[in-house]
């Protein structure tokens, strides 16, 4: 179902409890707080074993989350923005995360650039509703995601390294 | 930049192609104050009114008295509105934020010269058309962001045609969240409902009728899928997201409307659950009760309510009911709530079973949560995470 890989780095996330979505004002709140503090042992955690590779914030309300991705094929570091609403039955529903400047350049996206997720991802997330936070959705959603069709892109040449120039 | 001469070509064969469409939408048929069961070539009623002649139907004509809320106007909810609007329904609400895109033409009513429009701006001109007595409004948003959340709650709620809540609403989306959405709006407002679905391998299908606390709620077990037949190893995923045909959609939509209609006319019986599967042309059925430990509060506050209600009906229903199959081929039974179970996957061997499996209450464990330290607020959280 999951990889080794996956699996250990999973187990590294902190788990969440409130189960609370944006329309419960003060567990909310309680909730993003929990989201932030997961979220962040789980970069320090990447950056610790030298596999950084995203950053995420959001609009204070905790509804609106955007921040960059990246990936590193053959040596060269190729950088995507991210975007994803809180779905209102968040934490019952999981985020759908999109990447906007591929969107039409691969089949494995719905509408506005929303990534394709496997079979497994929903039933694991519903298994683990309230536990599993925006963590967990990006190292089982997006994680994945990009390990299996960033490569793919880049040799049907639909995507290309850009050099950095700041 | 053309010279004054071809763009005077180009505005005189703009002007004629005006005229034509003009002439188009006059060749629509105005609105009709009564429907009349004459039968004559001009009466785009005469076929539906004679239900009432053959029996079928006590009272057609009060199909304009009802509203229906379309949620998804896709390759099922498109048909579905436009099957309602053939029937004359008085007022359809269509939501999608969705538009027209070529790769929507191998299923049915949307045409490729409607490309780039909205769905539903599209649907309802195409509608308006067909039938200008059915009262369109359309709401061109998606429903499960929290911006707009509030708006389609209160258009189910008020947008009837009494100016109270619709009086069914069908759910013709492709996604859990927005199902969940209808689900809790359709719960705290004791909305009845019927979800509808259509597998992405394009194979099976659904639909289920939802009466808040009477009948299994979406989120009362885990999303019910037709047994394929097919080994899920096998099925290739390689570079698609999603399959579909006109034929299994149409079929659904088919089912969708047929039982909307039964439910607001009173004919017949209404459907609690049923399914379809294409490859061996099997339509399972059964009744699901409500989940006694169900998720969502408004669902356990509806059964209490109407926990009297429904005793009630089950008493009578034994009284009635003899053996109405003597064989029972396909194993169909009606199913206890406590099916819920960890290991059980499959619902009497009826062909349905669950997408997946959730742990029960007990199995949930609760150690290794984060848990927050109150003294951390997130304005702090929020600045600590941009400084990493």
């Amino acid at each position: 179902m999951v990889d080794e890989g996956t699996r250990k780095t999973l187990s590294s996330i902190p788990l969440l409890k409130t189960k609370a979505g944006p329309r419960d004002k003060e567990l909310w709140v309680e909730r993003l707080k929990e989201e932030y503090q997961s979220l962040i042992k789980y970069v320090q955690n990447n950056k610790e074993a030298d596999n950084d590779w995203f950053r995420l914030e959001s609009n204070k309300e905790g509804t609106k989350w955007f921040g960059k991705c990246w990936f590193f094929h053959d040596q060269l570091k190729y950088e995507f923005d991210v975007e994803f609403d809180i779905p209102v039955m968040y934490p019952t529903t999981a985020p759908e995360i999109a990447l906007p400047e591929l969107d039409g350049k691969t089949a494995k996206m719905y509408r506005g650039g929303k990534i394709c997720l496997s079979d497994h991802f929903k039933p694991l997330w519903a298994r683990n509703v309230p536990k599993f936070g925006i963590g967990h959705a990006m190292a089982l959603g997006l994680g994945p995601w990009l390990a299996v069709e960033i490569p793919d892109l880049i040799s049907k040449g639909v995507i290309s390294y850009k050099e950095k120039t700041g | 930049m053309g010279t004054v001469e071809e763009l005077l070509k180009i505005n005189e064969e703009l002007r004629n192609k005006l005229e034509e469409l003009t002439k188009k939408n006059h060749a629509a048929r105005s609105k009709i104050d009564e429907m009349s069961s004459q039968v004559v070539d001009s009466n785009p009623y005469s076929r539906l009114m004679a239900l009432k002649k053959m029996g079928i139907v006590k009272n057609y004509e009060q199909i304009r008295t009802y509203c229906v809320a379309v949620v998804g106007v896709g390759g099922v909810g498109s048909v579905a509105a436009e099957m309602l609007t053939r029937c004359g329904i008085g007022k359809l609400l269509l939501f999608d934020y969705d538009k027209v895109e070529l790769a929507n033409m191998n299923r049915l009513f949307f045409q490729p010269h409607q490309s780039g429009l909205s769905k539903v701006e599209a649907a309802a001109e195409t509608l308006r058309n067909i039938n200008p007595d059915v009262n369109i409004t359309t709401f061109n948003y998606n429903i499960t962001t929290v911006d707009n959340f509030e708006n389609f709650q209160s258009a189910l709620l008020t947008q009837g045609l009494s100016g109270g809540p619709v009086d069914l609403v069908l759910s013709c989306v492709d996604n859990f969240e927005a199902r969940l959405t209808i689900n809790t709006v359709c719960n705290e407002s004791d909305l009845n409902w019927f979800e509808s679905g259509v597998a992405e391998n394009a194979i099976s299908g659904h639909i289920q009728f939802i009466e808040p606390g009477r009948t299994a709620c979406f989120a009362c077990v885990p999303p019910l899928i037709v047994a394929s037949n097919i080994d899920e190893k096998t099925l290739k995923r390689d570079g698609v997201c999603a399959a579909s045909l006109p034929t299994t959609m149409a079929i659904v939509a088919g089912f969708l409307v047929q039982n909307a209609l039964k439910y607001l006319l009173k004919f017949g019986d209404v459907a609690n659950y049923l399914g379809y599967s294409a490859l061996n042309d099997f339509f399972p059925t059964m009744s699901l009760k409500p989940n006694k430990n169900c998720d969502d509060n408004f669902c356990r506050k509806r059964q209490e309510e109407k926990l009297g209600k429904v005793e009630e009906k089950v008493r009578q229903e034994i009284e009635e009911e003899g053996p109405v199959h003597e064989d029972n081929e396909w194993g169909i039974s009606l199913v206890d709530e406590s099916v819920i179970d960890e290991k059980e996957t499959t619902i009497a061997a009826s062909g349905i079973a669950f997408a997946y499996t959730v742990p029960t209450e007990g199995q949930k464990e609760t150690q290794g949560t984060s848990g927050t330290s109150k003294e951390v607020s997130l304005e702090e959280l929020m600045a600590q995470m941009k400084a990493i």
